[in-house]
């Protein structure tokens, strides 16, 4: 293993973050705390509970993903595509760097950053509604597990996109509204019969429902399924990220 | 002596159609510095990619210090520094973080009293703190060839490291070239100045439309393949050349005070006895005589318009 081409490109994408903190950090945990005074305060005070949980504190874990996906896809996606874009990827491809390793320092750091923002955010949550997590082991595993899957998905589309435009496209036009429609302010069963039904393709909703469960045991699929999907689209996303260098997808010519 | 970088029958298809390499064979000498010349869209810069990694070659094979650059490529990529076309670099990073940055992707450790040689080395010190998007292009030249020598390699690509720079600076790359030489690195530049070539090359291959048209060791180059042209001075001056000597395709100067004689060194005969011969014969007297030889530059312009 390459530990030290790990540990600098580990290090460039952090430095990245540290750079630019206001927009990295700052305002995803300022466009939470929205969202909370928004569905928490404003909306909340006319719901009481669902699936007796304080409705506040019910979106938590809704409001964690819906950051922890953005921020992973656009971390991991902008980290790869911007040398792409500079050209400077060169140095990579000539470096002594396998996939993985190339991976594990672009995907780790965005994996990191998003944790960052995660812890923040409860931190935040924290701020507006009373929390307890009931399984804090499985909490932090779909915490992790999110955070590098969606990394990694979003270290596909920063190789896939040729432009800015593409760079965004998936997490505005696909992330964001399954996100939504993936019970992040609500419980499915709150739907009619057949929503419920169209709503269990939505692969999100299996991460927001584990994840919910992690903190009050209330979940709409059950758990192992929850941890089944997450681990399967880790797998299908190391898959796809393999594929794309063995064949030099928009990398290598 | 085993060569430091083999290819053989190498050849990049690219998805396009476009045939970039075709069948290239050459072998490189350790501690040697070999110029590609060639025009634009000649593959170049393809060759000089699918060595360091960045191409993946359509057949063909390429070994440095005779290992697989494909099969062993940790080991091949560890002894290449290569200095891209392009200046391609960051914005935001500081130099000297630019070149830690560039060591470590090779797998070395840190070491920060080899970076700072390296930016003195190019001038570099006094910028050392300076983000990349604040220096000149002349500046970022440098920092690309210290990225490139971080690592301290043993085979150098520079792909045409002086576009682009003033003459000052292409003459302080030159003494960086042949610095590194000395040190034992291992130079390939492809370059469109025909004096870079004549000046710091060992040998020079010329490449056009994919194909590598000729490797000679450029003195032999120059030898084998230059045009001389010797200039006969005449004591009178003359207005017409004489009939005899319509068999040597003289040229007469505008003030008819110099015969021009063009002559292939690689002939056996050359035919400048039978000239003088002649010319005494027609009874023209010589104040003197005097011959030039055709640079590189005439060299490659022949062979690339030979080529078709």
């Amino acid at each position: 293993m390459n530990w030290h081409a790990i540990r600098v490109i580990y290090k460039f994408e952090m430095l990245r973050t540290w750079n630019t903190l206001l927009q990295s950090i700052a305002s995803p945990v300022i466009s939470t705390s929205l969202y909370f005074v928004v569905f928490g305060a404003a909306i909340g005070s006319r719901i009481e509970t669902v699936e007796g949980v304080p409705y506040g504190s019910f979106i938590v874990p809704g409001l964690l993903m819906l950051s922890l996906l953005t921020q992973s896809i656009s971390n991991a996606s902008f980290g790869i595509y911007f040398p792409k874009f500079t050209g400077t990827i060169y140095e990579i491809l000539s470096a002594p760097l396998s996939f993985f390793e190339i991976v594990l320092g672009f995907v780790g750091a965005a994996a990191t950053k998003s944790l960052i923002i995660g812890a923040i955010i409860l931190a935040t949550a924290g701020l507006f509604v009373e929390l307890e997590i009931a399984h804090p082991f499985w909490m932090l595993t779909f915490l992790l597990l999110t955070c590098i899957t969606f990394s990694l998905f979003g270290f596909i589309i920063g190789i896939w996109a040729d432009n800015f435009e593409k760079l965004q496209l998936i997490p505005l036009l696909v992330i964001t509204p399954l996100v939504f429609l993936g019970g992040s302010f609500y419980s499915i069963s709150m739907l009619p019969p057949f929503w419920q039904k169209i709503t269990l393709f939505n692969p999100v909703l299996y991460l927001i429902s584990g994840f919910r469960w992690s903190f009050f045991e209330v979940a709409d699929v059950s758990i192992t399924l929850s941890i089944s999907m997450i681990l399967l689209f880790l797998a299908i996303c190391l898959w796809i990220v393999w594929w794309m260098f063995k064949t030099g997808y928009k990398i290598r010519q | 002596m085993q060569p430091i970088v083999s290819i053989a029958d190498l050849c990049k298809t690219y998805s396009s159609g476009h045939q970039a390499l075709k069948n290239i064979s050459l072998d490189i000498q350790p501690g040697e510095i070999l110029a590609l010349l060639g025009p634009n869209g000649a593959g170049k810069t393809t060759l000089i990619s699918t060595i360091c990694g960045i191409v993946t070659p359509t057949s063909g094979t390429v070994t440095v210090d005779n290992h697989d650059i494909i099969n062993d490529y940790r080991h091949t990529r560890q002894l290449i520094g290569l200095v891209p076309q392009e200046l391609t670099l960051g914005a935001f990073e500081k130099v000297r973080n630019s070149l830690r940055f560039s060591r470590g992707l090779h797998g070395c450790a840190p070491d920060d009293d080899y970076i700072d040689q390296v930016l003195k080395d190019l001038s570099l010190w006094d910028k050392r703190d300076s983000m990349l998007m604040m220096l000149s292009g002349g500046m970022k030249r440098r920092v690309l060839i210290g990225k490139a020598l971080s690592h301290q390699p043993t085979v150098l690509f520079l792909d045409e490291p002086t576009a682009g720079v003033d003459v000052e600076l292409r003459k302080d790359m030159w003494r960086l070239v042949s610095k590194l030489r000395e040190s034992g690195v291992t130079i390939i530049l492809t370059t469109h100045y025909i004096e870079e070539a004549e000046e710091i090359a060992d040998r020079v291959g010329v490449i056009n439309n994919g194909e590598l048209l000729l490797v000679e060791e450029k003195t032999e180059l120059m030898q084998k393949l230059g045009r001389k042209q010797l200039t006969i001075e005449l004591r009178k001056p003359i207005t017409t050349i004489p009939e005899s000597l319509d068999s040597y395709n003289l040229q007469l100067s505008d003030s008819g005070n110099n015969l021009i004689f063009h002559y292939d060194t690689r002939q056996d005969r050359t035919g400048i006895t039978a000239l003088m011969q002649a010319i005494n014969h027609a009874g023209l007297a010589l104040k003197d005589l005097h011959t030039s030889q055709s640079s590189l530059e005439d060299i490659f312009v022949d062979l690339v318009r030979a080529d078709p």
